[in-house]
């Protein structure tokens, strides 16, 4: 199977280059993960993260053929040859397909993606309805592998300032969540025409998601609280 | 100055809602164009100066062009955001588009109210 995967060392090429690949892929080779490890073993120069191989850590997202995936559940029966592996495009790449994820973790820790709740905690748990519950599905299954926010346009010009659709997914996770109290501060900390207001839905994130979540419904959500505090 | 990067704005909900409220109008306006011309059938100068002789017509058009500029001047102010960096350049730009869009809606009154 024929590839070209992005190459660039920092510290001995002078700028980015694509590197052809053609192996043999061995019957249990299913994914594109399995793939990307026998290349390591002809080619151990090859940098790429990866953990748990089953679409649960988020180490392994980049972008395959245009488009943002984790490669440990991309099937190579999908994918059309030679297949592109860039790294996620819009953040700093540190060498070959690993990039810098920091201004991704930096918005995502901006929105406190934690329960605040001042009351006295109870014996046992903090009870919700099950429809209460319910809402958080859907929410609470991100694994931060950063897809979406990569693949988003607002993020690419304002990175510093737009908190991008994995860190406003998971503010309304919290927004949502009944047992935090800390919501007119949530709401007033994304009352800003960046870090809310520079999302234009224009669905890429939803596109990407890996988990099949959908960034943009719980923006639209976070915008209808807000409208029903104002007016 | 040190640079940093500065949000917290405050602002945000009331343009985009502002946004989508002149959108409804004009699609309305659109509508009612639409309604107008196929029902009169303006066929000649005549036509169209009588249909803007009423006050309603007036009234609504000028409705109409003052949404969109309004919806004009929060998407090009976005756009300024998104693509010019520079703080001291984007207010420059954004005052010119807000003396412009000032400048075509009396303009609009000018044209509605001076045909006689």
């Amino acid at each position: 199977m024929k590839f070209e995967i992005y190459r660039y060392d920092p510290e001995q090429d002078d700028k980015p280059y694509m590197k052809s690949y053609d192996i043999e892929l061995e019957p249990s080779d299913r994914m594109l993960l399995d793939a990307l490890i026998r290349i390591k073993a002809v080619d151990d120069s090859l940098s790429l993260r990866r953990s748990c191989r089953e679409g649960v850590c988020g180490s392994d997202a980049m972008n395959i053929n245009g488009k943002n995936g984790l490669a440990c559940i991309t099937r190579l029966t999908d994918l059309k040859q030679p297949v592109q592996l860039r790294p996620l495009p819009g953040l700093p790449v540190i060498r070959d397909l690993v990039v810098d994820m920091s201004q991704f973790f930096k918005q995502y820790h901006s929105i406190k993606p934690y329960l605040q709740n001042a009351e006295v905690a109870p014996e046992k748990e903090r009870i919700q309805t099950p429809a209460e519950r319910k809402e958080l599905d859907g929410l609470y299954e991100c694994i931060l592998c950063a897809c979406c926010t990569t693949a988003c346009p607002s993020f690419w010009w304002n990175p510093d300032k737009f908190v991008g659709p994995a860190g406003l997914l998971v503010a309304y996770r919290f927004i949502a969540d009944t047992r935090d109290h800390a919501t007119s501060e949530r709401l007033d900390d994304l009352e800003d025409p960046y870090r809310l207001f520079r999302c234009h839905s224009i669905m890429n994130c939803v596109d990407v998601c890996p988990k099949g979540l959908n960034p943009t419904r719980a923006i639209g959500k976070i915008k209808d609280i807000m409208i029903k505090r104002m007016v | 100055m040190v640079k940093r990067a500065v949000v917290g704005a405050r602002y945000g909900l009331r343009d985009w809602l502002i946004q989508r409220v002149t959108a409804v109008i004009m699609a309305v306006f659109a509508l009612l164009m639409l309604v107008v011309v196929l029902f009169h059938r303006p066929a000649h100068y005549g036509d169209w100066h009588g249909l803007f002789s009423q006050q309603w017509m007036r009234l609504a058009s000028l409705l109409f062009l003052l949404s969109l500029f309004w919806h004009a001047w929060i998407g090009i102010r976005d756009i300024l955001m998104d693509y010019v960096n520079s703080a001291g350049v984007r207010l420059v730009a954004q005052v010119g588009v807000v003396l412009l869009l000032a400048g075509y809606s009396l303009w609009s009154v000018q044209i509605l109210w001076s045909l006689y």
